[in-house]
């Protein structure tokens, strides 16, 4: 906590603000994932969740360094742009694969129950 | 008191930014299918860094930031691999 006294009342009104709300968010999105019910459903959750609360906090981020440092620190548009783009990307690779799984098992015990069936 | 404003609201921060790894630990070491535990690593993953940038802000240090950024690249490397190893080799043994 260097050099915080001098930081201007907005500057700490708005840091605070945008970094609860990103912690929210995110706690948000993990409590889906941890209720809900189907995969199909809980993949939803965290993918808004974290991608949100990572643009706030990185928001706030930026907000605390450039008045910090008074000049703009916009590092952190990086972890905003890797976030959005990499997010949707994993997860829809993840859902593709949980679909193949499922319907690869399900197939599977279609056929299963057929032979059982022809058999008996 | 403005500085104490924002000590406080970043550690009610952390504390629900744990909250939230605690959730997805749980999802990972509970979750019925292996998709699932994918699932709860890639959100551990991204609310670790998450509560790096808050370390961050907390110590006004930039080098937490590298340490974010390096930890999402590899998150998702990571969560990629992960999901195309169901795609591939599971299934098919």
């Amino acid at each position: 906590m260097n050099g915080i006294e001098q930081m201007p009342a907005w500057a700490v009104a708005l840091t605070a603000a945008l970094v609860l709300m990103g912690a929210a968010v995110t706690l948000v999105g993990s409590l889906g994932l941890l209720w809900l019910r189907t995969f199909y459903e809980r993949v939803h959750a965290p993918t808004l969740g974290t991608t949100l609360g990572t643009v706030f906090v990185a928001l706030a981020s930026i907000v605390y360094f450039s008045v910090l440092q008074s000049r703009p620190v916009l590092h952190e548009i990086l972890i905003i742009g890797l976030g959005a783009v990499t997010t949707p990307v994993a997860l829809t690779i993840l859902v593709g694969a949980a679909r193949f799984r499922d319907t690869a098992e399900n197939t599977a015990d279609v056929l299963e129950r057929e032979i059982e069936r022809s058999g008996g | 008191m403005n500085p104490l404003v924002l000590t406080y609201s970043l550690a009610i921060a952390q504390m629900l930014l744990g909250m939230a790894m605690s959730c997805a630990a749980f999802r990972m070491f509970r979750g019925p299918r292996a998709h699932d535990r994918v699932l709860g690593f890639d959100t551990l993953y991204v609310n670790a860094m998450l509560l790096l940038l808050t370390f961050g802000i907390r110590s006004g240090n930039t080098l937490y930031f590298e340490a974010a950024l390096a930890m999402a690249l590899l998150g998702f490397v990571g969560t990629v691999a992960l999901a195309k190893f169901l795609l591939r080799g599971e299934v098919i043994e």
